[in-house]
């Protein structure tokens, strides 16, 4: 029975240790917020926490960088508003 | 870690504050925790998951959970992958090499299918490495410098024979694996609409500079691209620390032989005080440690002389200069976060505008959520090249060094200074 996570409604399985925004790569999803100017889209880039292209919300806290994010089973995840 | 350990030994007491929830930082990046790391923290009072967003004289260390009161700190902040902006790398599918790394090796997960990696530097061997071992189809490493160029150290590899092997190893996976490498040839712009689908890469010369003529397009789904590192100095920095241009034209913080800083109390080591990869980093961070307890060790001193005579050669044999700049579209976003374009930050040179600080003012360029950390460099490298240690300072400037929300600091027993 893997663990899941709902993402925009979606179930997407994630593994134990895995971040949120692993988790949402490894289901195919590349990009999950747009830009404030330009609208352009953006998900991972320097992976570690320090650009803060992949904010995200977890659990109603907005703006939480998914890839120093711990996934945790039933996590909801919504796109940044 | 070698410090906390090197201090225990010493019998300091010692507790390190960790932004991951995992220790390890970025080498030592695995599913569970390796064994060394082990080893090294077994005297320590560890604190995962801490965000040190300052730490005020005296000293405290403010994190979003907590406070810790210290006699000594020692930093140990690391760095990030350095990177040069070109046209579409704010494309979902374009990666830092750490983080598809970081990826592969933290978190059981490919970034892509079709990676090309690029950008200068040794540490692009085992990220195209570890992707290929990890089931990636890499079709191509591009390295804009030429390795070759270790020839000018005689000498130098004979004396670091781990470092020869350990290319050895990687080129040899790649090798296994039909990897193309070329040197000298760089990314020159990333393509796709809302994600990445192919890259054009080109030959370039000493400058970085495409050479007519030899650009061609190669269909992929993801880039991992980096150019070095840079050092995450902002806690020293708001501490008072003294800091310098280091080789490699980064700002580090400024240690004497025992890796003090210029404030008293404060210590620093690893990439902090230049970038030099994990050996340096264990030797310097260990005499750091003992430091702190007043002692030091012949050992470590002779460790740390020979990691950093190998780290001295590197920003001569994988420099970045400023050829990138030409490569440039107007409308080629520099400040990701703030979304400010080359045209924008042109304009403002142009105006008169002749430091990074009155850029980032005029331009917004450094003013977003990362606070100038990726792209800092490239704006300061805009307004005078190479940019000068003020220059780079006035970018990596950081009141707080990591997000706090404030119910957090109002939920916190705080002691008025």
């Amino acid at each position: 029975m893997t663990d899941h996570v709902v993402f925009d409604g979606r179930s997407l399985p994630m593994v134990p240790g895995q971040s949120v925004a692993a988790v949402l790569l490894a289901a195919g999803i590349r990009s999950w917020r747009t830009t404030r100017v330009f609208g352009r889209p953006r998900g991972l880039f320097c992976g570690i926490g320090v650009c803060f292209d992949c904010l995200v919300t977890v659990n109603g806290t907005a703006s939480v960088r998914a890839c120093v994010t711990e996934a945790r089973p039933g996590d909801v995840i919504s796109r940044a508003v | 870690m070698a410090g906390a350990a090197a201090a225990a030994g010493a019998g300091l007491s010692v507790v390190v504050v960790d932004f991951a929830d995992r220790p390890g930082g970025q080498y030592f990046r695995h599913r569970s925790v390796h064994p060394t790391v082990a080893r090294l923290l077994a005297d320590v009072r560890f604190l995962a998951g801490h965000r040190v967003f300052a730490i005020s004289a005296g000293f405290v260390v403010h994190t979003q959970i907590q406070q810790v009161r210290a006699d000594a700190v020692l930093i140990a902040t690391g760095a990030h992958d350095r990177q040069v902006p070109f046209p579409g790398w704010d494309l979902p599918g374009v990666f830092a090499a750490g983080g598809a790394q970081a990826l592969v090796k933290g978190h059981g997960v490919l970034p892509g299918r079709r990676i090309v990696v690029a950008g200068t530097g040794p540490f692009l061997l085992p990220v195209a490495a570890g992707l290929v071992g990890a089931g990636a189809s890499v079709v191509g490493v591009f390295e804009a410098n030429d390795p070759a160029r270790f020839v000018r150290f005689p000498g130098l590899l004979a004396r670091h024979p781990g470092k020869l092997v350990e290319a050895a190893r990687y080129l040899a996976v790649l090798a296994r694996h039909r990897v193309p490498l070329r040197t000298r040839h760089c990314v020159v712009a990333a393509h796709g609409d809302d994600e990445l689908s192919a890259v054009t890469v080109a030959r370039v010369d000493r400058s970085w500079r495409p050479v007519p003529g030899t650009a061609r397009r190669i269909s992929c789904d993801t880039l991992a691209v980096g150019c070095g590192f840079t050092p995450q100095v902002e806690l020293g920095l708001a501490l008072g620390c003294a800091s310098r241009l280091a080789a490699d034209g980064g700002l580090v913080l400024t240690v004497d032989d025992r890796q003090a800083t210029s404030v008293p109390g404060v210590y620093a080591a690893g990439e902090v005080t230049g970038v030099g990869g994990y050996r340096l980093a264990m030797a310097s961070g260990a005499l750091a440690g003992l430091a702190v307890a007043g002692r030091s060790s012949a050992r470590l001193v002779r460790s740390r002389a020979r990691h950093s005579a190998f780290a001295a050669a590197l920003p001569l044999v994988y420099p970045v200069p400023d050829g990138w700049i030409s490569g440039l579209a107007g409308d080629t976003i520099v400040c990701r976060c703030e979304e400010v374009r080359f045209d924008a930050i042109r304009a403002a040179v142009e105006l008169g505008v002749q430091d990074a600080r009155a850029v980032k003012l005029l331009t917004r360029a450094g003013m977003g959520w990362c606070q100038g950390r990726i792209c800092g460099q490239s704006v300061a490298s805009m307004t005078g090249t190479p940019p000068a240690a003020d220059a780079l300072a006035a970018m990596a400037w950081r009141t707080l060094a990591q997000p706090v929300l404030l119910g957090d600091l109002a939920a916190m027993e705080g002691e008025r200074e």
